[in-house]
């Protein structure tokens, strides 16, 4: 009996304790059912309950008059966040194209914007022959290679250079241009300068200077150079 | 209409989802700037440390491992930068009177009891309440945290936190008593 009495008690107890959780709605389904029942049943823990009612109500009041930070918070955080080593690092780990390329077209005027989208296509299209290439690669039954491997080695026996276009140029003129000299985009831009690609294969010195002398007469075309050797 | 979760959030900033990191910090700062707040009470202290949470945030995303809320962590990260905060400054430690100067504008306890606003009255006693009382009832009031997630939150057992939240409502009516407010319990 004593020992029924004494469970009763701690009972009480342990219920009269999760009264703040019951109010917040936080309890779990059993918890919550067992204060019901338990308030249901005891006068004195449902006048108590009504405090704690009263208690979470001005609580809330108190924390809302608090106010709110300024506009300065965010920007602290997205500057530091920009200036943090882990942000350069996951960057460098997960490069997303995506958002390279929105970064990027969203720094530009309308005019440079409308190019840059055609150099986005001609970089896809670039890759699809990448693509393309290996499949064939493949189909002739050669020895296995990585796809890595392969494009890098592509990439490292042709024709390089720097290139910026003109800001007056539209897109078709930078169409026409790349088109007619067979040239494709590889990266860029980096302060307005694309690297392209002349040639699948080293190209004379003599010959690379005369296309790139052809190229700055283009009006398309604001600079070239070739790209110095890595 | 679906919003996107924190842990889903969290794992677009473990990726460097920058525009992630922006919704998460629109989501929860205000709660987190009134938390850090009661610690240091100094506002323009407050959204320093805020930027500085968030940052621990976007460092640590990878790390998160879904024991707890998001909020929840994201409050443990508060709380422990409030008090190295705190302890930088050692004059400015967490007693009632620094926890009292965020709030002291409502009338003392006797004032407003002569207008009759027990509302008013609570609020004030309320402030009254030591730092490790009044942390655990805005944790359980305001912020909605469960007995575990107050637990991971400052550090203490479950136990602890039920019997601290106890005597801090024991507490708050005897402040109330004190007062001229009498409502029957303790």
């Amino acid at each position: 009996m004593n020992t029924m009495f004494k469970n009763k008690a701690a009972e009480r107890e342990e219920i009269e304790a999760l009264l703040p959780w019951h109010a917040a709605g936080t309890l779990s389904r059993r918890e919550a059912d067992m204060v019901e029942q338990a308030l249901a049943a005891d006068a004195d823990l449902a006048a108590q309950y009504a405090t704690v009612r009263e208690d979470l109500a001005e609580t809330i009041v108190a924390n809302e008059s608090l106010g709110a930070p300024s506009a300065r918070a965010m920007q602290k955080l997205m500057a530091d966040i920009q200036a943090d080593a882990s942000t350069a690092r996951r960057a460098r780990s997960s490069f997303n194209f995506g958002e390279w390329l929105s970064e990027r077209l969203s720094s530009f005027s309308p005019r440079t914007l409308a190019w840059s989208a055609t150099a986005a296509a001609l970089a896809v299209v670039l890759q699809a022959g990448l693509l393309a290439g290996m499949f064939v690669n493949e189909q002739k039954g050669t020895s296995f290679q990585t796809a890595s491997v392969q494009s890098g080695e592509t990439i490292k026996s042709g024709t390089y250079a720097l290139i910026s276009f003109s800001p007056q140029a539209s897109v078709a003129d930078v169409t026409k241009l790349l088109e007619s000299y067979k040239i494709a985009v590889i990266e860029g831009p980096t302060g307005g300068v694309y690297t392209v690609r002349l040639a699948l294969t080293g190209m004379p010195k003599e010959e690379l200077a005369r296309t790139v002398k052809k190229l700055q007469d283009e009006p398309a075309v604001r600079f070239i150079g070739p790209k110095p050797t890595e | 209409m679906q919003t996107t979760s924190d842990e889903a959030l969290i794992g677009r900033i473990a990726a460097g989802d920058k525009l992630a990191m922006q919704v998460l910090f629109a989501r929860h700062h205000v709660r987190v700037y009134r938390f850090v707040l009661r610690f240091v009470a100094d506002p323009s202290r407050a959204e320093d440390l805020i930027s500085d949470v968030f940052l621990d945030v976007w460092r640590q995303a990878d790390k998160f491992e879904a024991r707890s809320q998001v909020s929840t962590w994201v409050l443990a990260i508060a709380r422990f930068k409030a008090l190295s905060a705190l302890r930088r400054r050692p004059d400015e430690e967490l007693d009632d009177e620094t926890a009292q100067a965020i709030e002291d504008q409502s009338d003392d306890p006797e004032v407003a009891m002569q207008k009759k606003d027990t509302s008013a009255v609570l609020r004030q006693c309320m402030t009254k309440l030591s730092a490790e009382h009044r942390e655990i009832i805005d944790l359980v009031y305001y912020h909605e945290k469960s007995v575990e997630e107050v637990s991971k939150i400052v550090g203490v057992p479950e136990n602890t936190v039920k019997t601290r939240m106890f005597y801090a409502r024991k507490r708050l009516g005897e402040l109330l008593k004190a007062a001229g407010v009498e409502r029957g319990w303790p």
